[in-house]
């Protein structure tokens, strides 16, 4: 990988994300009395683009402390169009650094339009909440939301949506009240509102499988994601497909509401009887699948009827002679945005340190933070590894590399540390505790639930 | 990532992770609505728990069980419900975020209530039971709720953090 690439100033980036950082602002105070200058300034990056005569009168009417839901609507969609080229100039030079070909662009999917009482009252809160501003948050203004994720959490259509804004509403709670917040995580709550925004566009949150996927599926390693009531676990892998086709990235993911009191093991151990993955990915092995369902994108929406146990398949070895000659899928429009790029990489000969690799004199810095506590990876054996199987992620400016998996050496022994060894089980013996309390955990507020919630 | 760039990053992490913690004496803790609140399962009744709180700044109290009969051990003082809510408390947020969320200072359970306890705190009403063992209820049905394996692009935003509390 040439990592001088991605130390590189992307032309036009600091201008893009200076509009983003004014708009944000706007949001901080606030949009019933707004600073103004944000939203026009926005409304100029977007001159020249379809969103243009919207967008300016939707800043005219914010700017005068006027915007309805619609206005909203706009403003959160030039933001998310301004950060979609940012993503793209990004996976751009990502692509020059790996020398690895880009997949299909997707087709655009028009989704189905149900429920859209739930939408408009979703909307309709965020509004209040733009209007508010994070300065403005109280209790009364966050607990808004209460009654209608509860319901869209009950509608499998609607998850996208309802998992963001429970995860949202949780950190705003935390963060009440607005006016005593040391600091603003300015750009993180924007990027919530506004992908919460669009959601409540009818059909948006759609992702509709396109194909079918059959032939061997490798593993390179799995990426957890959780807030305190939602875990997700996501499976990075190479796709060969049978027919001798090439050979493409793709992703399987499984989530799950959940307590916020069920952690670490206990989220393996909600997700695993739902994903046979990721049992394969415990006993380093590959699956053949038959016919499974995929998006355009690379989302394989993973059926246990549709996958076998395959061979062992060693995930660095997947790494150095599959990863180079798959391609990587392209995203979807609306997805479009710096923090959904998560590509896998391999990496070696490298010198390292707990927070940086450093490869042919360049620095890239490694975020062991996202390295999940449920596992036997930690920051100590990244530091003392020789070769990295990881996701190159953006944030705050910089490239970083998320480890998936490291070589080390061990009592002189070369060895594979993967995340997500604990995915499908685990022997180990710090494992094997967290696994038990876990179960413990668990079954003590099943056992409460079937007292308490059926009577 | 670093904290000079928590206002430029999109997936600065706002709430700092809960750990782990044996749920059997305390099924439910939250720290919500100005309060600690909570539910401490009964010792000698698995039919019964009992709805625990005390306020941020004034830490007025209330113990009572779910079906609104006032908790015999919470006169004048904090009762033995309270007691373990607040150790729990510390287990899964840590000492530093519950002091700072009550604003009382300790670096832990035990000199915290020992703390609030010094100020003789005033008895509250049992007017928050209710709402805080429907908020216990709502928790538990997380547990209903069904997988999926379409994928969400919005947890991109949610990592993990090793950080501990
Ligand atoms: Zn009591």
């Amino acid at each position: 990988m040439r990592a001088d690439l991605l130390v590189e100033t992307v032309a036009g980036l600091d201008e893009a994300l200076g509009v983003v950082d004014a708009f944000d602002r706007a949001l901080v105070a606030g949009l019933l009395r707004p600073q103004a200058d944000g939203l026009f300034e926005l409304a100029d990056a977007v001159a020249g683009t379809p969103l243009a005569a919207r967008v300016a009168e939707a800043a005219e009417k914010a700017a005068a402390g006027a915007a309805g839901e619609e206005h909203f609507v706009a403003l959160a969609a030039a933001r998310t169009a301004l950060l979609g080229s940012v993503h793209d100039a990004l996976v751009l030079r990502v692509e020059e650094a790996t020398g690895r070909a880009r997949g299909e662009e997707p087709p655009q999917v028009v989704g189905d339009r149900s429920a859209v009482n739930l939408l408009a009252a979703a909307r309709s809160w965020l509004a209040d909440l733009a209007r508010s501003g994070w300065r403005g948050i109280d209790h009364d203004v966050v607990s808004g939301a209460d009654q209608v994720i509860s319901a869209m959490l009950k509608e499998p259509g609607l998850r996208r949506l309802a998992t963001l804004l429970d995860g949202f509403v949780a950190e705003l709670a935390a963060s009440c009240p607005g006016a005593s917040l040391d600091r603003v995580p300015e750009r993180r709550w924007a990027d919530l509102w506004s992908r919460a925004m669009l959601l409540t566009q009818p059909g948006a949150a759609d992702v509709s499988p396109t194909a079918t996927a059959t032939g061997r599926l490798l593993p390179l390693g799995v990426d957890v994601h959780e807030h305190p009531t939602a875990a997700q676990a996501q499976v990075h892998a190479v796709f060969e497909p049978e027919d001798g086709s090439t050979p493409r990235l793709v992703r399987a993911s499984v989530s799950v509401p959940k307590p916020d009191t069920i952690l670490g093991a206990g989220i393996w151990q909600l997700l695993r009887p739902h994903m046979s993955l990721l049992a394969a990915i415990s006993e380093g092995r590959s699956m053949t699948l038959t016919q499974m369902p995929i998006t355009a994108e690379g989302d394989l929406i993973w059926n246990d009827e549709q996958a076998r146990q395959g061979e062992p398949a060693d995930a660095f070895t997947t790494a150095r002679v599959a990863l180079p000659t798959a391609t990587t899928p392209v995203t979807a429009a609306l997805d479009r945005h710096p923090a959904r790029i998560a590509v896998p990489v391999f990496l070696e000969g490298y010198s390292s340190t707990k927070d940086t690799f450093t490869l042919a004199g360049q620095n890239l810095a490694v975020d062991t933070d996202r390295v999940p506590v449920a596992g036997p990876l930690t920051p100590e054996a990244v530091a003392a590894s020789s070769a990295c199987i990881g996701l190159l992620r953006w944030d705050a400016g910089v490239f970083s590399v998320q480890p998936l998996a490291v070589e080390t050496t061990v009592r002189k022994k070369a060895v594979a540390v993967h995340a997500g060894a604990w995915a499908g089980g685990t022997t180990d013996k710090a494992g094997a505790k967290a696994e038990k309390a876990a179960t413990d955990a668990a079954a003590l507020l099943r056992e409460r639930a079937g007292r308490l919630l059926r009577r | 990532m670093l904290s000079e760039h928590r206002e430029r990053s999109s997936t600065a992490r706002v709430i700092p992770p809960a750990r782990p913690r044996k749920l059997a004496k305390v099924p439910f803790v939250e720290l919500a609505d100005g309060r600690l609140q909570g539910v401490v399962s009964s010792g000698s009744d698995v039919e019964r728990v009992y709805v625990s709180s005390v306020a941020a700044g004034n830490y007025e109290f209330a113990c009572s069980t779910n079906n609104n009969r006032p908790c015999g051990g919470a006169y004048g003082a904090f009762c033995k419900h309270i007691r373990s809510l607040i150790s729990e408390a510390v287990v899964q947020y840590g000492a530093e975020r519950v002091g700072r969320y009550l604003k009382v200072d300790g670096e832990d359970a035990q000199s915290i209530t020992a703390a609030m306890d010094l100020t003789s705190p005033a008895q509250g009403g049992n007017t928050a039971a209710a709402p805080v063992f429907s908020r216990f209820l709502h928790h538990l049905a997380y547990l209903e709720l069904a997988p999926t394996t379409a994928p969400l692009p919005e947890m991109q935003w949610f990592p993990p953090t090793r950080a501990v509390v």
